[in-house]
């Protein structure tokens, strides 16, 4: 299937917070995976052509994984 | 005797009741210097609405009427009030209500300027749009994000730099002539009126300065005590951070605080080119 670039720009988003859910510690990584995932999943209804509810997201998700991926958050519930 | 005493009585009653009686007649004279005749001055607003929380839902204009006899005479007073009395989901910055803050920068009939220090059109009828800051990305209703405008600011490093001590060791000392030079030019408070009203910072935000950051910039390089104007200057010297300015001149002529950042980057250029 060939994705748009909105696509692969929130496929991006995702495999970047998997790869920051690797370096939190063990004990609290399927915490942080889980919540990655949950985020994800509340919009996953959205259309595909709202470009603009999109891109606000994406812009909102890239300041999420800023902040939880400082090394200071050590787990979430 | 009875006579006597009722009407002793009387007195100390006018004597206890005074006090709470003046502040009945200062309400009174108060209600008086507000309102001009007893028929409403009704004014409608239109407001720009947009939830985060329903980012599929596109935004809104969204309408209230008020009556200006009974609101204050600028338009924060009257965004303050729809938000007490008819709408407490409506969302905008506001500190200071005396255009020293900042923070209530908004479109107003198409002029970015501060609420506080915009007053509401007494006479004429049309509705007042009120829409918030231009081509920003908008975090609720007026309030925009202006997280690159904050990174910007930075960039330039806007403080003092220098690698002398001072020379009696307590401060650095200036003339008159250098410290008049900074006049027009550290009144700035920062509100993004400017650079959002500028079109070549519209399409190049992500590279160009823009007007507001410039005029700081500008700041820095005429401060007599600063020691790093060449290093400053050269952070400039590429055709994006300070070239973009065209002298559009939307800068000056929206500036709330009637700064005059166009003339600031003038002179940035200027004394680049000699």
């Amino acid at each position: 299937m060939r994705l748009s670039g909105l696509q692969k720009e929130v496929l991006a988003l995702y495999r970047h917070c998997i790869r920051e859910c690797r370096k939190k510690p063990e004990a609290s990584r399927d915490h942080f995976l889980r919540f990655a995932r949950s985020e994800f999943e509340k919009n996953i209804k959205i259309d595909k052509r709202d470009f603009t509810a999109i891109e606000f997201l994406l812009r909102k998700g890239r300041r999420q994984l800023e902040v939880y991926s400082s090394p200071g958050v050590k787990d979430i519930q | 005797m009875a006579a006597l005493r009722s009407s002793a009585s009387r007195l100390v009653v006018g004597a206890a009741s005074r006090p709470t009686l003046r502040p009945v007649a200062a309400a009174a004279a108060r209600g008086m210097a507000t309102v001009s005749d007893d028929k409403p001055r009704l004014k409608t607003f239109q407001i720009y609405r947009w939830n985060p929380e329903t980012p599929t839902e596109k935004p809104r204009m969204q309408s209230y009427t008020l009556d200006l006899n009974k609101t204050g005479p600028m338009v924060l007073d009257a965004l303050i009030r729809i938000k007490n009395e008819q709408d407490p989901t409506l969302t905008f910055r506001r500190s200071c209500r005396e255009g020293i803050c900042g923070s209530c920068a908004m479109n107003i009939n198409g002029t970015n300027t501060l609420a506080c220090l915009c007053r509401i059109p007494k006479d004429d009828g049309a509705d007042m749009k009120i829409y918030p800051l231009p081509h920003t990305y908008v975090v609720k209703d007026l309030v925009p994000d202006l997280t690159h405008f904050y990174k910007q600011y930075k960039s330039i490093k806007p403080y003092l730099q220098r690698d002398t001590p001072a020379p009696d060791g307590k401060e650095y000392r200036q003339t008159r002539e250098d410290r008049k030079k900074l006049d027009g030019l550290y009144e700035c408070i920062l509100c993004a009126c400017c650079s959002t009203s500028c079109p070549s910072y519209w399409w190049n935000s992500e590279e160009y300065l823009g007007p507001a950051i410039l005029l700081q910039s500008y700041r820095w390089l005429v401060d007599s005590r600063d020691e790093k104007t060449a290093e400053r200057k050269d952070a400039l010297n590429n055709s994006m951070s300070l070239y973009r300015c065209h002298t559009i001149l939307n800068c000056t002529r929206t500036c709330p605080k009637g700064l005059n950042p166009g003339k600031a980057i003038s002179e940035i250029k200027k004394s680049m080119a000699f």
